[in-house]
């Protein structure tokens, strides 16, 4: 048998030169996305079919330079030349430039050119060029280059077939002949280091070694083995003596090599001519209108994903609702009805519940990354963002965090930097996000209301959303100065052309970021739900053996008996009611036997008069007893210092899955039934509850005085009771080290922020 | 005088980048080099970072990076 090996195509290019959109011309819907281990960023792979023949395409992510800094660089050299991760190498490296921009996006190529592999220059936005009055002879540029190049316009899918077919002949044909010659001093040097790090490390690796100072290939071949690192400096210093400093001789070799390539194969206008980008950026980043500009923009996403996702994810709610009605409505009470219901059909409800946020935060941040708007946001911010030691791209990720940390978290997508990106994600659940919220009410409507000035509920509001905003900054700038430490991160930023964003983008992105959040973080999330599910079902029985479902259906049932017969009640007295009044008996005796059913009725109400009650007491009993209720009491040593008894720690890990749970559960706890955190009835009915509730070793002692709600609040605008976020960080960072880092670092803060809230709110209350 | 110390409008000459860092390999792979001509696009809202032109394009960069670069103003 003949193995046939799918020939592999790989693209590279520099950001914004329509690389993803052709891409998606190349594969069409045929993708998906991958991680290596390892790294953080993506490569999207892809097929395409030409010629009978299938082509496996690679996606990488877009860079300026194949100068290694971190793994998630690394990745796209080590994929090129057949290093693992990948097994193989490419047949054919596609590299996409920007025909408006044809030097600089050359500088990319000159070093792909090097790795010894078959290129095929894909020459896009050819018509952004004419506009500008720039004229190409790509003919020419592909003898001067020594590779085939492709004019194209992959918007309009103009040349994709050419490229193909370019493609299908590379395949087989000998890697490139020609690149930068750099001068003979710099290649003795690097025959020399050759000769020292052995013959299976590629040249292309060595030539990087000596040309990044401080870069990537130094950790990755050990630089500090075997003195490699002192014989590379050494080098380093004989070249600066030879007149060719590193890194300066790279630039000069590679840009006089692409200008003399150019030379006779490009006209330029003697005049730049005035362009659209001009004008817009006038107003865009103007002082004023700029800043106006970007703030209508901001309080746009924001609204949108705080608002209008709103009534979609009540809607998704209550359909949540209604399916678990319908199993429990169906199936007989016991461990199945309970885990299908309470686990698996509530852990879903609250994965696809983010969904509507995620998605149009997303159709923003493509829309915005797609017109070239996203370059001059982060141009605008970055003072501010630079203070805390992000940059001007954490910011809308953290705008987002408000609304909710999980879309937040997926946009720092497009912060390139590692450590900036890594700041940014770990900040931002630190942001007030809106599953707070109904913890905050309950708490300030029970004891921060009556009895105070108007003035007190709101400020309480406020500093609670005033916690997140100055502890973000400060613990940013703690992880820049400590776990992430390192070189200054380089701004330096392409503020590329305006144009056009193309919706077809902008619907596929926002698409790609809802599928990945329901299959890689889904699954955590729904995880997490059943476990606490299981915590709080188990035991199942109550210490005299029975059921506890069953006990609870029995009372449902008769909840459901005493309501029919009030209602019936309610009949016959109206009518009664009416006969008194009057009217005409339509059967004789007809008060009689009303009078006669109704007391009949009230006797038996009053037997179910307390089955409320009843249901309540049991379900406090049962969750009281479970697992986790005897997590709590266990820990009630660990949770007293923050003022608080083991009923508030439970409820705490109860919330785990996420924020909100917490009202959920303080409502069984306190006999209120459970009840729904967005209802203000229950929440009030909840507070009064909790007012009453007493110390179980002290029934004369309140369990909750305002200092003990000031240091609930406190715990929760700073913990990360939230499994959705620890999940989605899993997934951002491919690893689980920064999910645990988050939650126990939050947790930490919010249990050392509670203590100090409550031991010197005891002091002054 | 550095490229930090420009004024929107102006065009220069860069002479120079001082170091030899990632802040300077980088602002070299993006074609900032020495004989090239730059114009001062504007400054943000709040005074930093700065926009400049060279060639066909346009970069953003921090004040703190601008002055590494010596320019020679024409």
């Amino acid at each position: 048998m003949v193995l046939v090996r799918t020939p592999t195509v790989v693209l590279v290019g520099n950001p914004n030169t329509g690389k993803t959109t052709l891409f998606n011309a190349l594969a069409g819907m045929n993708q998906r996305v991958g991680n290596y281990p390892g790294v953080t960023v993506e490569t999207k792979k892809g097929r395409f079919r030409f010629q009978d023949e299938t082509f496996e395409l690679i996606d990488l992510p877009g860079t300026y330079s194949l100068a290694p800094r971190s793994p998630d660089e690394m990745l796209a050299v080590e994929l090129i030349l057949g290093q693992p991760p990948a097994e193989s190498r490419p047949d054919v490296v596609v590299a996409i430039v920007d025909a408006s921009n044809l030097d600089r996006n050359l500088y990319l190529v000159t070093q792909v050119l090097e790795l010894g592999v078959p290129v095929v220059v894909a020459l896009n936005m050819m018509d952004v060029a004419a506009k500008q009055g720039i004229t190409i002879d790509a003919k020419q540029l592909a003898g001067n280059l020594g590779v085939p190049v492709v004019p194209m316009q992959a918007n309009k899918g103009l040349g994709v077939f050419e490229l193909k077919t370019a493609i299908a002949r590379a395949k087989n044909s000998p890697p490139c002949p020609q690149f930068p010659v750099f001068p003979e001093a710099f290649e003795r040097e690097v025959q020399a280091l050759s000769e020292s790090v052995g013959s299976q490390v590629p040249p292309f690796l060595v030539r990087r070694l000596l040309l990044d100072i401080g870069g990537y290939t130094e950790r990755f071949l050990d630089g500090e083995k075997n003195g490699l690192a002192n014989r590379v400096n050494a080098a380093r210093q004989r070249l600066q003596q030879a007149g060719c400093p590193v890194p300066a001789i790279e630039a000069r070799t590679r840009y006089g090599w692409i200008r003399s390539a150019t030379a006779d194969c490009i006209q330029r206008p003697p005049h730049r001519p005035v362009t659209m980008t001009d004008r817009l950026d006038r107003i865009l980043t103007h002082k004023i209108w700029g800043l106006l500009i970007f703030l209508v923009l901001m309080f746009l996403v924001f609204e949108s994903i705080f608002f209008w996702a709103k009534p979609i994810m009540e809607l998704i709610d209550q359909g949540k609702d209604k399916l678990a009605d319908l199993v429990k409505g169906i199936m007989a009470p016991g461990a199945l009805r309970s885990l299908l219901a309470d686990g698996v059909i509530a852990g879903v409800g609250s994965v696809i519940v983010f969904l509507p946020q995620i998605l149009i935060l997303f159709a923003f941040i493509a829309f915005l990354e797609d017109c070239g708007y996203m370059a001059r946001a982060a141009f605008l911010m970055d003072k501010i963002m630079s203070r805390c030691g992000l940059n001007g791209k954490s910011f809308i990720p953290l705008l987002s965090s408000v609304a909710c940390a999980v879309p937040g978290i997926m946009a720092t997508r497009v912060i390139e930097n590692r450590r900036d990106r890594l700041a940014t994600i770990l900040v931002a659940p630190l942001m007030s996000c809106s599953a707070r919220l109904p913890v905050y009410l309950v708490l300030i409507g029970a004891f921060l209301t009556r009895g105070f000035p108007w003035w007190v509920p709101g400020l309480t509001l406020f500093a609670m959303y005033a916690i997140g905003l100055v502890v973000a900054p400060l613990v940013a700038l703690v992880l820049k100065r400590t776990l992430l430490r390192g070189e200054t991160p380089v701004f330096v930023m392409e503020m590329p052309l305006y144009k056009r964003p193309s919706l077809r983008l902008v619907w596929r992105r926002m698409l790609e970021a809802g599928w990945m959040f329901v299959r890689r973080a889904g699954t955590i999330i729904l995880a997490s739900m059943i476990v606490v599910w299981a915590l709080l079902y188990f035991p199942s029985r109550a210490p005299n053996g029975e059921s506890y479902d069953v006990l609870t259906a029995k009372l449902e049932e008769r909840l459901d008996e005493k309501q029919k017969m009030e209602k019936a009640r309610a009949d016959f007295q109206n009518e009664l009611d009416l006969l008194e009044n009057g009217m005409p008996e339509p059967i004789p005796n007809r008060k009689r036997s009303l009078n006669e059913a109704i007391t009949e009725l009230d006797k038996d109400l009053a037997e179910l008069e307390n089955a409320q009650d009843e249901l309540n007491q049991l379900q406090r009993d049962w969750k009281g007893r479970s697992i986790l209720g005897q997590m709590g009491k266990a820990l009630e040593p660990v949770v007293e210092p923050l003022g608080w008894d083991w009923r508030i720690g439970m409820a705490a890990i109860a919330s785990f899955p996420a924020r909100e749970v917490f009202v959920g559960t303080m409502g069984i706890i306190y006999n209120q039934g459970r009840g729904d955190s967005k209802d203000p009835e229950f929440r009030s009915s909840l507070g009064n509850a909790i007012k009453e509730a007493r110390w179980d070793a002290d029934p004369e002692r309140n369990v909750f005085t305002i200092p003990v709600a000031l240091s609930v609040m406190v715990f929760f605008a700073l913990c990360c009771q939230c499994a959705s976020t620890l999940a989605v960080i899993r997934r951002e960072t491919n690893s689980w080290r920064w999910p645990i880092f988050t939650f126990v670092y939050m947790t930490v803060l919010a249990y050392l922020g509670a203590l100090i809230t409550y031991q010197v709110g005891s002091l002054l209350i | 005088m550095t490229l930090d110390q420009l004024l929107p409008g102006q065009r220069a000459c860069v002479q120079a980048i001082q170091g030899d860092d990632y802040l300077v390999q980088r602002l070299l792979e993006m074609g900032l080099l020495e004989g090239e001509e730059i114009e001062v696009v504007g400054f943000a809202p709040f005074g930093d970072p700065m926009e400049i032109r060279l060639q066909d394009y346009r970069l953003s960069l921090r004040r703190t990076e601008a002055a590494r670069v010596s320019v020679r103003t024409i």
